[in-house]
């Protein structure tokens, strides 16, 4: 679910921003720095909902912009633990069935959170939800783009900025520095800021029929 | 950026639909700043997904004055605004020991102050061809 937080930071105006009300302008340069980021052990933030406080704007010397300090509060996505959601599945491994819920993709579903039996189809690379009736196993197949509800379980956040030596200057990698600045992107990339892991809503059987195109026949 | 309080109010799946709407509605020359534009966009998309589109700020204050006596949570109830349950299993899922908490009778209430005070209706033509692929 959605949530406020409650934040504060200097803003920095430029000049070419002067004409706009100051408000707007510091909506503006907030909502360019936080829309759809995920901020570490907050969440992901969607855009500014209001602004609280605004303090005294100053110049510092040697910069044509303004700083103004605002406390303010965001629109962040943040499940609370045990939440139920629903969303849709973007792909399938081993490790797990991935789910999307179009503007949030870093979900995924280990193997031993699924359904018990449930077994991975090498073949179609999906899971199976080897569903027993009174009538034989039916195999309960786990499409990418269909709809599945879930259950957060746990979050974690990584914490993906640039490496800081304690000097406060990034630190540089093996290769050459010119180098270094891409292969920093990379590994930052590469790394998850925000994971949700979650399980199947395991006791709503109902649900999970909608979820999953169902194989009765031919085998 | 200094966090001060990560998380000062919950705000409902309808409360950020509205405020997303706001932003989609700013055209492309006001709204240059395509992390915003981005975000508001699949998420509203999601959102619009959800039942939150059925929603009106009158119907969620008789939602909520009408769940007052079955002593749920703020986190519960927000939940059940969120999903607007139809199935009693829903509402298990969603209510923290629910079994013991809530009697059958009460589960029904709860579905059906839900079903009165939000209707929503009901695409025939969809639930009809869901239908059709799973036989």
């Amino acid at each position: 679910m959605f949530v406020l937080a409650e934040m504060k930071h200097a803003v920095r105006i430029p000049p070419w921003n002067f004409n706009l009300k100051l408000t707007e302008a510091v909506v503006k340069e907030l909502n360019k720095k936080l829309a759809n980021t995920v901020m570490l052990n907050v969440g992901l933030c969607i855009m500014v909902f209001d602004i609280m406080k605004m303090e005294e704007s100053y110049i510092i010397p040697g910069d044509g912009a303004s700083h103004t300090k605002v406390h303010f509060r965001c629109v962040v996505f943040r499940p609370t633990i045990e939440e139920i959601l629903v969303g849709k599945i973007k792909s399938s491994s081993r490790e797990g069935v991935h789910v999307t819920l179009g503007f949030f993709d870093d979900i995924v579903i280990p193997p031993e959170s699924l359904q018990h039996p449930s077994r991975f189809d090498e073949g179609e690379q999906l899971w199976v939800w080897e569903y027993e009736t009174e009538d034989g196993k039916h195999d309960l197949f786990m499409d990418s783009g269909e709809e599945i509800r879930f259950r957060v379980t746990a979050e974690t956040f990584t914490d993906t900025s640039p490496m800081m030596s304690p000097g406060g200057i990034p630190l540089k990698n093996d290769a050459a520095s010119s180098s270094g600045a891409t292969s920093d992107n990379e590994t930052s990339k590469s790394m998850i800021p925000y994971l949700l892991t979650m399980e199947k809503a395991h006791n709503a059987v109902v649900f999970l029929m909608t979820g999953i195109h169902m194989d009765t026949g031919n085998d | 950026m200094e966090v001060v309080k990560d998380n000062c109010a919950y705000l409902s799946n309808y409360e950020v639909l509205q405020l997303l709407k706001e932003v989609n509605t700013l055209d492309s020359k006001q709204n240059r700043q395509v992390n915003l534009r981005t975000v508001a966009y699949e998420a509203s998309k999601y959102l619009e997904g959800t039942p939150c589109i059925h929603q009106s700020k009158e119907q969620i204050q008789k939602l909520m004055q009408a769940l007052v006596p079955y002593n749920l949570t703020k986190i519960e109830k927000l939940q059940i605004l969120n999903s607007c349950p139809t199935t009693p299993v829903e509402i298990q899922l969603i209510v923290e020991d629910a079994e013991e908490r809530l009697t059958e009778e009460q589960v029904n209430g709860i579905l059906k102050i839900i079903a009165d005070s939000i209707p929503i209706p009901r695409p025939t033509g969809e639930s009809e061809s869901d239908g059709g692929a799973s036989n």
